[in-house]
């Protein structure tokens, strides 16, 4: 499988062992070298300034706007599913701090990076697609230049700076969407909704959050751009590598969500053995 | 092989999964030669061509540059000697995002060890060199027709002042006007460097007017399983009255009846 400036080797897509196990076997490998390759660009700082702002300009000015949109819906959402729920059993006020926890610790980072993985990782996906159909990543080794370095380093740094930042700024808008629904359309008490909020909702729920956007800002960025260098030629081609790099980001998402959940889960209790569940 | 021999392919085969592109292939190519490969579309020409700067590894055989094999070399190693080479694609592959002088003074850049105010300089000497007028440098590689657009490909090739310069398909899709300017243009770049030049063309007005040694590669799907795909190999003025049928057939521009193939 091409990677970049290492020449395809000719008869690489005749696997010696074919089978779908083989298949994702060879491309979770030949995907941790490409990142590997990508990660050496990054700290190398093989890419212009120019070209980072420019990718980070796209990446975080560019998603605003549906990461508020996103965030702003499912705090609002979450608000109106679970309210009949808790006035049932007299707990209204402690909605915030259900709300808010989910959004911090989930949903903000999961919802934010499968719609980052939409938007950003898709047109990634779709931009370096284009240029290995029109050879201009060719074009780019011919004239001495690692493509993996010049091209996917500042798109790999981009997303691991900005997707964290998108992150807040969906929990935020989330925040504000749910306390929207609670304190104005059900009329909650404002005092006690914060102080629920302020007891349950800490520095690790937030840092879990980030860490989880940071992880998942790194994996869409990667799989995007591997997904783009490895296109097949033509129209279909590109498309089918925008479509792939949004359907592999999304379960990957999914599926690193659930072990960083249990790992940070069990981190907490031996960092903080016998101490409340909740660190204030 | 002879001993100023550039490049040589011994034993060279290709095969993309199922597909065979090429097999056996057995080239070398000499310092200061002009020579141009042609073939019926899908025989491998531009596959040869990328073999030949590494950009693709043979399934069975090796490329060597100046006597070293490609695939022993690191990739620092590869790198340098592809700043060696100027690379004309078949569609320029000029980068959409920078402009034409931005494309031109890419290759040096990025090479670094040179002044601003000296890349600018040759830069500007390339874009004349190719005939573009100055104004051209600020426009967008969108703005440009086909014939600009591989003119402002081979300006970016020429930038490094390469020792060879492979073309693909550089007259495939211009107008018979364009295509004899791009030919000057070759012919122009020949005689001003001391530079070897491998053209795949399927264009015999291109082979006539700008090579000295042709090379004709027939496609593996019509050949049988000892046969050499490589089925002419000497000077222009020979294709038309070679000893193979195919070959005379493919200068003289004519479709055979396949149908007992």
């Amino acid at each position: 499988m091409a990677t970049a400036s290492q020449p395809v080797q000719a008869g690489d897509e005749g696997l010696p062992i074919r089978g779908p196990l083989a298949t994702m076997s060879f491309g979770l490998g030949d995907g941790s070298l490409f990142a590997l390759r990508a990660a050496r660009g990054a700290i190398g700082r093989a890419f212009s300034g120019r070209e980072l702002l420019r990718v980070c300009s796209e990446v975080g000015v560019g998603s605003l706007p549906v990461v508020a949109i996103t965030g702003m819906f499912i705090g609002m959402v979450l608000a109106v599913q679970a309210y009949s729920q808790f006035r049932n059993v007299g707990l209204e006020t402690s909605l915030g701090a259900f709300i808010h926890m989910s959004v911090v610790r989930e949903l903000g980072p999961v919802l934010a990076a499968v719609m980052l993985a939409g938007r950003v990782g898709s047109a990634m996906a779709a931009e370096l697609a284009t240029m290995r159909v029109t050879e201009q990543i060719d074009a780019l080794a011919c004239l001495g230049v690692d493509p993996v370095k010049y091209l996917v380093a500042p798109r790999f740094l981009a997303c691991l700076l900005m997707i964290p930042l998108l992150t807040v700024f969906a929990d935020l808008t989330g925040l504000v969407g749910s306390t929207l629904i609670c304190l104005h359309v059900y009329g909650i008490d404002a005092h006690h909704y914060w102080q629920h909020s302020r007891s349950f909702v800490g520095l690790w729920d937030v840092g879990v959050g980030l860490v989880k956007a940071f992880v998942f800002g790194g994996v869409i960025s990667i799989i995007a751009c591997h997904r783009g260098f490895n296109s097949k030629p033509g129209a279909a081609g590109v498309g089918r590598a925008a479509t792939e790099a949004f359907v592999i980001s999304f379960v990957a998402i999914i599926v690193i969500d659930f072990v960083l959940a249990m790992f940070s889960n069990t981190l907490h209790d031996v960092l903080f053995a016998g101490a409340p569940t909740k660190v204030v | 092989m002879t001993d100023d021999a550039i490049f040589q392919l011994n034993g060279v085969s290709v095969q993309f999964g199922p597909q065979a592109v090429l097999r056996g292939i057995d080239l070398a190519i000499d310092r200061r030669q002009t020579v141009a490969v042609i073939g019926e579309s899908g025989c491998g020409k531009t596959v040869l061509l990328k073999l030949i700067v590494g950009l693709l590894k043979p399934t069975l055989g090796e490329v060597k540059f100046e006597g070293a094999p490609l695939n022993s070399l690191t990739e620092k190693q590869l790198a340098k000697l592809r700043l060696r080479v100027g690379f004309l694609f078949q569609q320029a592959a000029l980068f959409d995002s920078l402009t034409v002088f931005d494309n031109v003074a890419f290759g040096p850049r990025a090479k670094g060890g040179m002044p601003a105010a000296e890349i600018d300089k040759r830069v500007r000497e390339r874009i004349e060199e190719v005939g573009l007028p100055e104004a051209a440098a600020t426009k967008m590689p969108m703005e440009l027709s086909g014939g600009m657009r591989k003119r402002v490909g081979l300006a970016r090739a020429l930038a490094l002042d390469p020792e060879v310069i492979l073309y693909d398909e550089p007259t495939t899709g211009l107008d018979p006007i364009m295509t004899d300017v791009i030919n000057e243009l070759i012919l122009h770049t020949r005689s001003s460097r001391p530079v070897t030049s491998v053209i795949v063309t399927h264009e015999m007005r291109t082979v006539r007017k700008v090579a000295d040694r042709v090379v004709m590669l027939y496609p593996l799907s019509r050949l049988g399983p000892d046969e050499p795909q490589i089925i002419y190999d000497g000077p222009t003025d020979g294709l038309a009255t070679s000893d193979d049928s195919r070959v005379r057939e493919f200068v003289a521009g004519e479709a055979h009846d396949r149908s007992n193939d």
